[in-house]
């Protein structure tokens, strides 16, 4: 039981985004981090498997053709957490995440109200509650997101660079809870980031994409390896596995210079 | 998925929701407030005029007619009432649109009367004045009502159209309804250059908006509109308030959004035609009312939509009764009063929307 891609294609306007991509697996229980240079589709791919942007080919969540579900019906089981969370909505936080689980099931006010009091709290945002999202710093903002997600229970979590507008403290604690979740409630975590120590310390296995096309998948240790570096970034980087520790990976310089 | 991984503590989560809670009751009474303060002005706006009559006198002929003068029958139930509740149902109307037509194009700045319908509406009604012509087979006043109604909605109809073409921004959509409202203004002036000095007259009377045609049948028909939106409003109210979120955000949440913003654009056309129609161009009343709703309870729909509509019946319910005060013996058009108030609300919100107020 898992994500599954299969020969997914995707086009904005005239322009082919996504290459028939393949081959690609997220499982239960793991952090997948989708990774790759600006421009190479992160973002596409996820929202085409959200539904937000139109695709062609094949997907399946679970044994089930996401590409035969309405948008209505994948959000029930999946979540697309966008880039760019920022809002002038004057919401409270509370009602923010209230409104993201409104949108998804009908229940009594009660038990959307303790979840909705257990996602904030669960992220630390309870002493935020009543403050409006158009106060919030981009960090807090971007904890209110990811309220927003877990608040759903989805089987497949999608976030997209949840960890940029966040500060390093907020980065790990973010990402160690992320980790947790997945283990603990068996959620499929998948993660477009841009930061490959993270990446490597974090996910249990990577989806490697450049120009639109499917590079690689596996586990970290495997993908992360200078060779890859300079094939996927054009980069020469140094890896480092230390024994019992988080892997290292140092960037030395870009192998193309700008203007040369 | 399993709910293992939330490990909160109870207490905690029990204050939560209890400040949540809070913030409803809050919301509530302030609703409640504004709901007393519109019914307070309704009566207000029924005593005052020529012949002015104590607030007790008026309540008593609303509630027990057969008790008070003939006259004060015939003027509060025939002569004033209609006017006073003309200027509620239309103030909550062109509010609610107001509302709407700012959380789904996401601009502060939209509302009937900047979004080009109340200029196509003076449009239709030119057409009747000025040319006698009409473009429904009716005759008499209801010549001028079916112009105006039409032209508002071919006008809303015209922005509703567009929003549907693929690819088209809001913003594109709020720039279209200012292309709407020159190219109306465009043909009225040419309208106003051929017209007869008496038609001209009619036509500024008409075009400064005012309460005093108001009859029990047009009140019906006006509420009539909001009896019809305001269900379809609160049943959309999560994914309304969703969309402040931003289109990717809401569709994230399963919201079909064009879809969304094509009904609710319709259900706003209804409302804002229907309103113009019947008492021609009140500016302003959508734009300032959801501000002030925005400002006391916040964007939750369940919240703004009742409150952007007392506040619009508010406003203007009180400024029929400034129409009639402010000069003794002399009736202003409200349309010049509302737009007194809201210029400089609408100047202050320009300058807002400079510091990103809205993205």
């Amino acid at each position: 039981m898992s994500l599954i891609i299969d020969q997914l294609s995707c086009s904005l306007g005239k322009r082919r985004v996504l290459h028939d991509l393949a081959g690609m697996e997220a499982r239960p229980g793991e952090i997948t981090a989708l990774i790759g240079p600006n421009g190479a589709g992160k973002s596409t791919l996820l929202r085409a498997i959200a539904g937000i942007t139109m695709a062609s080919g094949h997907m399946t969540l679970d044994g089930l053709s996401l590409e035969t579900q309405s948008l209505g019906q994948r959000t029930r089981k999946l979540y697309y957490l966008p880039q760019d969370t920022s809002t002038q909505a004057a919401l409270s936080v509370f009602e923010a995440v209230l409104l993201a689980r409104r949108t998804q099931v009908v229940e009594p006010n009660r038990h959307a109200l303790a979840a909705v009091a257990q996602a904030l709290q669960s992220l630390e945002l309870d002493p935020l509650a009543e403050r409006e999202l158009a106060a919030l710093s981009g960090g807090q903002r971007q904890r209110v997101a990811i309220a927003q997600a877990i608040v759903r229970r989805p089987r497949l979590l999608m976030l997209d660079e949840p960890t940029s507008a966040l500060d390093l403290h907020h980065q790990l604690q973010v990402l160690d809870y992320l980790h947790r979740l997945a283990r603990q409630d068996d959620v499929i975590v998948v993660i477009a980031i841009h930061d490959l120590n993270l990446a490597a310390r974090f996910a249990d296995h990577l989806w490697v994409v450049k120009e639109g096309r499917h590079i690689v998948s596996g586990r970290p240790g495997d993908v992360l390896t200078p060779q890859r570096l300079r094939e996927i970034y054009a980069i020469e980087a140094d890896v480092e596995w230390p024994p019992g520790s988080s892997p290292r990976i140092t960037p030395r310089s870009a192998t193309r210079r700008l203007g040369s | 998925m399993k709910a293992t991984t939330f490990s909160p503590s109870s207490a905690n989560s029990t204050t939560t929701v209890a400040r949540y809670h809070a913030r409803q009751r809050r919301q509530r009474w302030l609703i409640a407030a504004t709901a007393l303060a519109t019914l307070m002005s309704l009566l207000l706006d029924i005593a005052t005029g020529p012949g002015a009559y104590a607030l007790s006198d008026v309540t008593k002929a609303l509630l027990a007619p057969s008790e008070v003068s003939r006259v004060l029958q015939v003027v509060v139930w025939d002569i004033r009432l209609p006017v006073a509740l003309m200027a509620i149902v239309v103030g909550a109307s062109l509010a609610i649109a107001g509302a709407q037509m700012q959380t789904l194009l996401n601009n502060p700045l939209a509302d009937p009367f900047t979004l080009g319908i109340s200029s196509a509406a003076s449009f239709g009604a030119a057409l009747a004045i000025v040319l006698g012509f009409g473009v429904l087979p009716v005759a008499g006043t209801l010549l001028l009502t079916g112009n105006a109604f039409v032209l508002a909605m071919l006008a809303s109809l015209m922005i509703w159209g567009l929003s549907r073409l693929r690819g088209v921004s809001v913003q594109t959509m709020v720039l279209m309804g200012i292309a709407i409202m020159f190219f109306f203004n465009a043909l009225l002036g040419m309208l106003q250059y051929v017209a007869s000095a008496e038609s001209l007259q009619q036509l500024v009377f008409w075009s400064l908006g005012s309460l005093s045609k108001a009859s029990w049948g047009k009140v019906g028909l006006a509420g009539l509109a909001l009896v019809v939106t305001i269900p379809v409003f609160v049943r959309a109210r999560w994914r309304l308030t969703a969309l402040r979120l931003g289109d990717v955000q809401a569709q994230a949440m399963g919201i079909d959004v064009g879809r969304l913003r094509l009904r609710m654009l319709l259900c706003c056309a209804l409302l804002s035609a229907t309103a113009v129609a019947f008492v021609g161009t009140i500016g302003f009343v959508g734009l300032v009312g959801p501000h002030i709703a925005r400002l006391l309870v916040g964007e939750d729909q369940r919240a703004f939509l009742p409150m952007s509509a007392l506040t619009g019946a508010l406003i203007l319910s009180l400024t029929s009764i400034l129409s009639k005060t402010l000069i003794p013996g002399i009736l202003l058009p409200i349309g010049i009063l509302t737009a007194l108030i809201g210029l400089p609300f609408f100047v202050s919100l320009i300058l807002s929307s400079r510091k990103e107020i809205w993205r």
